[in-house]
């Protein structure tokens, strides 16, 4: 290993890129690849494919999205912010083509076809949104006669439009609770906070009477009636496999369930490897949630701050969201679970966000700030 | 957490007293760390949530979610003769079932069984495996071989279940006494429902019912009679082209019963006619007029009442006229006949003037009192409940003295007669074994011992007196007495010539009697020609060739010395 003299860019980022972090990426990439075998030769068969067609494309996608997210935890603080910039801007023009040029699928143009990929762009937008809006509220914060916030707000509700436009109900969910985390982060007063919510509720309830899928999914959780067969077999398939699962391939409730490789993976690591691995699982992504936020907590760089709380937090938020439908926790709504469910684009998207997590959250110098030094000062004159 | 909340918050106000100028900066900077505290504890909290929900469900048990519920099928004692000979017991077979949710091809699973099941219903099936739910039979008890060929099928979503299955070693022998089960293993009829009565089904609900603990049920019946007595009714029935044959033999001394039988039955292992309308235990459940077997009961009424005696004379001279109806004998002999004449002639006219002697509430009380207007309450629970008329009027009395008006079922006129034969006891017949003892206590004394014995006299009369219609029923060396039945049967309302209910009522050995034998044949014809025949010709002799059979396993030594009224007169 690089010697601590060592001032070469590779060593220098060995020395300075936080190793917890990068061990519970590759751990959840190297999953994604163990449990990419268990979970898709099913769906693959079903559809008509080679049985390890998900599996080996999950492989190739791997190996991109490791060296991106190698590449951009090399980027300092102020290349991520120009990454940020430019990534939102491509991904806010595809997004607003993606209307005209996407591909349907389920009645929804979500995708769009580059060059013989099928590309997300809401998935490449969430890091680059979450790094900006950090941005504008660092800045509001540094300079309070910049209206950080109303471009934060203006930026999120181009952004929304688009999302619905598509629509994409679950990413709207997605950017709007993280940006309002942040925006709490930020300092949002009491009355804001009480207001917005109360708009995201009407907003939900607006939601459940506008879109009639909203509300039979939110009915069928409440209910329990319906055609609630893909959640049913999650659940089955996790108390099928109980505390150490039924052995890698001899899972039969994965057999029947339609996502298995996607949205369902998580219920098929339990039904194969057991709820033992499922809370490894978890405990990886809460592991990466909460040190993020600690990082944050102890940052004293707003912007750096803001963008690793809110990447974190959509990363969180999108495993929280996709365990608890495997869970029946929550009523059955499409997510993927970050690093972990079959998805070429949604991959690289996470291995962007994260390399972002990685380079923001390399030590760096500080400028030491006059006071902190009077903070500290007091400190121990309160301790004497 | 709440520490470190403390902390800031302590920080926030010694700033506010002190440095003004850093104030607004320090303050966004604290609240921005509790924020980020408390978005931590609500991402721990979140986390927590779905790590207890994880542990929860690790918890269930796989088998009680979605997957068949495991419903084990009941288990019965097993069935055996009064010599431990098993009629029925259970043994164990495999039953196909799928779980519709883990069944990934529904026709390829079709088109897979339907190789080793050809019967299956497509279409059902089809319709079964698609419904979506947890558990759905596909075929109930296969063989061995149709299992293991199944499995060698390799179908994912199918398994099998241990089923308890009934099986009845000696099939249509003891069909109607032992009765069927249904595909779930619950008694549905015979004696195995009366099992299920008796309180095994709620040992069975309450899963307590467990093979091992379960002490075979025995039974009066001696198989082996009752084999004798299937065989004899069933070549009867078919020598006579006759609708239906039965018999039932009765332990005079303890009222169990050693064998009944009614043709035609069915196999209880392959119960596929067992609903066919011609398939009834016409024993307990079928309802005739007995017609002249209950001549005996008129008899015994007469002498019992104390107004009659065996000398006792009754004109019989000239037919009888009640309102519009005649009565008229079959043997006439138009002249005054004693009362042992009108018994072996089987005269309508001196039972009908017996009767009369006693009176129409007399009457009904008598026949009452020999349980024969009442509905007969035995272990088996096919029983049938007697007719009779509405209102007794004289008329109703006068063909009630031969017979007709009222119906009775054969295994109650039995039971009947057994007071008349044992000492004038009555006692319910039973299919469990039962003691003398046990057997006194539960009957009641219903004629005088003096009249069963003028009974047992004319029994014996009537098949060993010239002319006595029972002749055809005697076996060398058993002593058998007995009274016949030719009823015509009522076809559209009226008396029909051409159809005829047969019966026979037997005893032996006459001169102490152990068994008594009932034998019914309904509309019997005569051998080689389409005339109806009479009791003599047809249920007598089946009474001789059951006791001829029977009667050494049944213990009862013969005596070949002198016979009939010699041997009746060293009775005391």
């Amino acid at each position: 290993m690089a010697s601590r003299l060592d001032r070469s860019p590779v060593a220098l980022w060995w020395w300075t890129v936080d190793r917890w972090f990068l061990a519970a990426f590759l751990s959840l990439m190297g999953l994604g690849i163990v449990l990419s075998f268990a979970a898709s030769p099913a769906v693959a068969e079903r559809i008509g494919l080679g049985s390890f067609h998900f599996a080996t494309r999950q492989i190739i996608f791997t190996i991109p999205a490791l060296v991106v997210m190698i590449a951009v935890s090399f980027l300092e603080v102020r290349q991520i912010r120009r990454l940020a910039l430019v990534m939102m801007c491509i991904m806010l023009v595809m997004m607003v083509a993606v209307l005209f040029i996407g591909v349907e699928v389920k009645g929804a143009r979500r995708w769009v076809s580059l060059a013989g990929l099928s590309i997300q762009p809401s998935e490449f937008l969430k890091p680059a949104f979450v790094v900006i809006s950090a941005w504008l509220l660092a800045e509001h914060e540094r300079h309070p006669d910049i209206p950080g916030n109303l471009f934060a707000m203006i930026l999120l509700g181009v952004v929304l439009a688009l999302l619905m436009a598509q629509p994409d109900f679950g990413q709207t969910i997605l950017v709007l609770g993280t940006w309002g985390v942040m925006f709490f982060m930020a300092g949002m007063s009491w009355f804001w906070i009480v207001t917005l919510g109360a708009v995201g509720m009407g907003g939900g309830l607006a939601a459940y009477t506008v879109f009639p899928h909203v509300a039979g999914r939110i009915d069928r959780f409440l209910t329990g009636e319906g055609d609630t067969f893909q959640v049913d077999m999650g659940r089955d398939a996790i108390i099928n496999g109980g505390w150490f699962g039924v052995g890698p391939g001899e899972g039969t409730v994965k057999r029947v369930i339609p996502d298995s490789h996607a949205d369902f993976v998580f219920s098929v690591a339990g039904e194969e490897f057991g709820i033992v691995l499922l809370l490894v699982i978890m405990s990886i992504f809460a592991f990466i949630v909460l040190r993020g936020l600690r990082i944050a907590l102890k940052e004293h760089d707003d912007f750096t701050r803001y963008a690793v709380a809110g990447l974190v937090v959509v990363f969180g938020f999108q495993s929280i969201i996709n365990m608890s439908v495997n869970l029946q926790l929550m009523p059955a709504k499409g997510m993927t679970l970050p690093f972990i469910s079959y998805g070429g684009s949604s991959l690289i998207a996470i291995a962007i966000s994260m390399g972002m997590v990685l380079a923001l959250t390399r030590k760096k110098p500080e400028k030491l700030r006059p006071n902190s030094f009077a903070a500290m000062q007091r400190h121990a004159v309160a301790a004497e | 957490m709440i520490g470190l909340l403390g902390k800031k918050r302590r920080n926030g106000e010694g700033k506010d007293a002190s440095i003004v100028v850093d104030s607004a900066r320090k303050a966004t900077g604290g609240r921005t760390r509790n924020r980020v505290v408390m978005t931590m504890a609500v991402f721990f909290g979140i986390y927590a949530t779905i790590a207890g929900r994880l542990v929860y469900l690790g918890m269930l048990d796989p088998e009680m979610s979605g997957g068949p519920e495991s419903r084990v099928t009941a288990s019965r004692p097993d069935i055996v003769d009064r010599n431990g000979e098993v009629l029925a017991t259970d043994i164990k077979t495999a039953s196909l079932f799928a779980e519709p949710r883990r069944i990934v091809d529904a026709d390829e699973a079709i088109e897979k069984l339907s190789t080793v099941l050809p019967d299956i219903e497509v279409e059902q099936t089809y319709l079964k495996l698609k419904s979506g739910t947890g558990f759905v039979w596909l075929k109930r008890q296969l063989t061995p071989k149709q299992q293991a060929e199944i499995m060698q099928l390799g179908i994912p979503g199918i398994g099998f279940r241990t089923e308890k299955r009934r099986f009845y070693p000696s099939g249509e022998t003891t069909s109607y006494i032992v009765g069927l089960t249904n595909i779930d293993n619950k008694g549905i009829s015979g004696l195995e429902k009366y099992i299920d009565d008796q309180g095994l089904a709620d040992l069975q609900a309450s899963g307590l019912a467990i093979a091992k603990d379960l002490k075979p049920v025995r039974l009066s019946i001696d198989l082996r009679v009752q084999h004798i007595v299937r065989d004899e009714i069933q070549s009867a029935m078919e020598k006579h082209r006759a609708l239906a044959a039965g018999a039932v033999v009765i332990n005079v001394k303890t009222g169990e019963i050693l064998a009944m039988g009614s043709v035609p039955d069915f196999d209880p292992n392959n119960p596929f006619n067992a609903q066919d309308k011609d398939r009834m235990n016409r024993m307990s459940a079928g309802l005739f007029e007995m017609g002249s077997t209950i001549k005996s009961f008129t008899t015994a009424m007469a002498l019992d009442s104390g107004k009659m005696s065996l000398n006792s004379t009754v004109d019989a001279s000239r037919p009888l006229t009640i309102g519009r109806q005649t009565i008229r004998d079959f043997h006439g002999k138009g002249r005054v006949l004693t009362v042992p004449e009108v018994f072996i002639y089987s005269s309508n006219i001196g039972s009908a003037k017996e009767a009369d002697v006693v009176g129409i509430e007399g009457h009904r009380e008598f026949l009452k009192r020999l349980g024969l207007l009442d509905r007969l309450q035995t272990e088996l629970p096919e029983s049938a409940r007697p007719t009779e008329p509405k209102v007794w009027k004289k008329v109703h009395s006068i063909t009630a003295a031969f017979g007709h008006g009222f119906s009775t079922t054969p295994l109650q006129t039995a039971a009947g007669a057994v007071a008349l034969m044992n000492g004038g006891r009555y006692m319910t017949p039973t299919f469990l074994p039962r003691t003398l003892e046990e057997a006194i206590a539960v009957s009641r004394q219903v004629v005088s011992e003096k009249t069963s014995e003028d009974m047992r006299y004319l029994y014996n009369l009537n098949a060993t007196a010239p002319g006595g219609s029972g002749k055809r029923a005697t076996v060398p060396g058993y002593r058998v007495g007995g009274k016949t039945g030719t009823a015509e049967k009522v076809v559209n309302g009226r008396y029909s010539k051409e159809k005829n209910f047969n019966a026979f009522i037997a005893a032996f050995p006459m001169d102490d009697p152990q068994y008594l034998v009932l034998t019914i044949i309904d509309e019997p014809k005569m051998e080689g020609s389409t005339r109806s025949a009479t009791a003599g010709f047809t249920a007598a002799p089946i009474v001789a060739n059951i006791i001829r059979r029977s009667a050494p396993l049944l213990g009862v030594k013969p005596e070949f010395g002198q016979e009939g009224s010699a041997t009746l007169a060293s009775y005391p």
